[in-house]
């Protein structure tokens, strides 16, 4: 192994976790940032790691054998249904080799964190993980396993270091929040748009974790509509919390769903938010952490337009680069541009162009200030005692 | 839903020829407000609340606390006879009995014995569970004609997009006579398609609510 400081777990294997055509969830988008590194000269062949092949029972640290059976099961005899189980519904349809693809998914995530906890690298990016909306026993919401809650606790297991899980999807972090409730060792903190209206409806502020783990998960739902200085904002408080749990390891989830131009969520973001929340992050593993940090990817379903500048922006601060600035490399928009249904765009900078102004701004923040207090109590009782 | 299931099995229970003290004792020990008293076949003969329990126990204020008072019997302070229900009841019947006479707890009596109690508290719980989130869903509210049929017309929506529906509840519009408000929670993370296919419907859709449209 390299000695680097930054890897990119990464084998063209992964597009194969594609549900079908028309389905939002759609991996070009790892592609699509991989060459778009690529084309900019800021990911080489040194860079990208394969997955590394582990024993199936990786699985069973979380989820259920009759789970993991079901999911085998729905491979091979695809087009199938398991309602019970989440498989063969409209968000997780069956399809052929969906076991193994999501397998390797997993492996790519538990990859980056061994390479990080053996302090191999410093940090690790899997963008093909990050699903958090999987369950012990079913699949939810585009995610069949649930790569994050085992790569957490397959550092638990062979390191036995406190896990701050950071997640900044549009959607709550319900999967992992589930896996780790009860455990003191893993804080979960999630941002994501409240649950009045978006998918999975939970992630209330008063979730906070229960026995052992009460007061080691934290919950952000932030309005609709929200946008880049109300979000950072919210994030702020993450600061806090990395003070008051002090981690050994940072994990953190990048879902891009948060950008205005996402077609699932209501959240009102712009690259910018994309931009800084990386950096500081970056910085907390720093402070905190002697720089381990894994990142994964997640939801984001404007694959054109958002997805490849924000996964990009990460891997650069990740690599302690300034973020891109300006034009993108002609190379990629020539090659892309062909195949994308709307046009793409010429610079890292969001142009606005189909921003929404938002009347009820001031009304927003001030609802994610309160909302942000009543969550931070917590702390600030604790703090006082 | 009936109050068998959402009832308590396991109550605290006092006697009659207890004393007060072991009453504030129990209200304490076990957080709760409400203790039924019964005798020695089970029967509901009474019912003791924190206030019964403070408006007999000795003032902080009092110069000379008569501390006696905690010695005097159950008997004294309950309240009798009580009101009950069944373990068959409604639990929407329940919901009525405490909004009506102002209760917030009733004892659940069968064949004349106790079997469990049900609080203002098992209730909102109810009601939270009626109309939150169980399992990972996505809400959406629809306005539709108060018209037979029409949960069937808008449920086929959700079954031609393969969605399973987790809950449903409708109340009358408050805004426009002769039209419902339907919230279902749906099981998808991709609304979309269907939100679509009701955007060239009959029905209006409330989802997503638009950015200002607050007007309380």
């Amino acid at each position: 192994m390299k000695s680097k400081n930054t890897a990119f777990i990464y084998t063209e294997d992964f597009l194969q976790y594609s549900f079908h055509e028309q389905h939002p969830f759609n991996q070009l988008r790892l592609l699509l940032t991989k060459e778009l590194l690529e084309s900019e000269q800021a990911l080489t062949a040194e860079d990208i790691v394969l997955p590394k092949s582990y024993s199936e029972d990786l699985l069973l640290t979380i989820h259920a054998k009759e789970y993991i059976d079901i999911v085998k099961r729905a491979s091979a005899e695809h087009p199938v249904s398991f309602e019970s189980f989440g498989i063969g519904t409209t968000d997780t349809p069956s399809f052929p080799e969906m076991y193994d693809a999501s397998f390797r998914t997993v492996t790519g995530s538990v990859t980056a964190a061994e390479l990080v906890m053996s302090t191999q690298v410093n940090h690790a990016l899997n963008i093909a993980g990050g699903l958090h909306h999987g369950f012990p026993d079913r699949a939810s919401g585009f995610c069949i396993f649930n790569d994050i809650a085992i790569a957490i606790q397959y550092i638990r297991e062979h390191y036995q270091a406190k896990v701050l899980y950071i997640d900044i999807d549009a959607h709550h972090g319900d999967g992992v929040q589930h896996c780790f409730y009860d455990d003191p060792n893993v804080c979960t903190v999630s941002i994501h748009e409240t649950g009045r209206y978006l998918y999975p409806g939970t992630g209330k502020t008063g979730e906070r974790g229960v026995k052992e783990g009460f007061g080691f998960a934290f919950n952000f739902p932030i309005d609709a509509f929200t946008e880049d200085d109300s979000f950072l904002e919210t994030f702020s408080s993450i600061e806090e919390i990395a003070a008051y749990f002090k981690p050994d390891v940072i994990v953190s989830q990048h879902g891009a769903d948060a950008h205005y131009l996402d077609p699932l969520t209501h959240l009102h973001c712009s690259l910018a938010t994309f931009e800084e929340v990386p950096k500081r992050i970056h910085k907390l593993a720093h402070q905190y952490c002697q720089g381990k940090w894994v990142a994964l990817g997640g939801g984001g379903y404007d694959i054109w337009r958002v997805v490849p500048r924000a996964w990009s922006q990460l891997w650069q601060i990740m690599n302690n680069r300034e973020n891109f600035r300006g034009e993108i490399s002609k190379k990629w928009l020539h090659k892309w541009q062909k195949q994308a249904p709307v046009p793409l765009p010429t610079t890292w900078e969001d142009q606005l162009e189909e921003y929404k102004p938002i009347p009820r701004h001031d009304e927003i923040v001030e609802t994610n200030q309160r909302m942000t207090e009543q969550v931070m109590k917590f702390i600030t009782n604790h703090k006082n005692e | 839903m009936l109050v068998k299931d959402i009832m308590k099995r396991d109550v605290i229970t006092i006697t009659e020829e207890d004393t007060v003290a072991t009453a504030l004792q129990l209200l304490q020990k076990h957080h709760i407000r409400h203790i039924p008293v019964i005798d020695e076949k089970k029967q509901v003969i009474g019912i003791v609340s924190d206030r019964d329990v403070r408006d007999a126990s000795p003032s902080i204020l009092d110069a000379e606390r008569d501390e006696t008072i905690l010695t005097r019997s159950i008997k004294e302070v309950m309240t009798s006879p009580v009101v009950t229900t069944h373990p068959l009841e409604f639990f929407e019947e329940v919901a009525t009995i405490f909004y009506q006479k102002e209760f917030a707890c009733l004892p659940v009596v069968r064949n004349k014995q106790l079997v469990g109690m049900i609080t203002e508290k098992d209730m909102l719980q109810t009601f939270i569970q009626l109309t939150g989130t169980h399992s990972p869903s996505t809400q959406m509210e629809l306005k539709v004609p108060d018209r037979v049929g029409v949960l069937a017309d808008v449920c086929q929506y959700f079954k031609q997009h393969h969605i399973k529906i987790v809950s449903v509840y409708g109340y009358p519009d408050p805004k426009t006579a002769g039209y419902k408000v339907l919230v279902f929670r749906i099981q998808t993370i991709n609304p979309m398609p269907v939100i679509r296919a009701f955007e060239e419907s009959e029905f209006d859709i409330l989802y997503p609510y638009l950015e200002d449209q607050d007007e309380i």
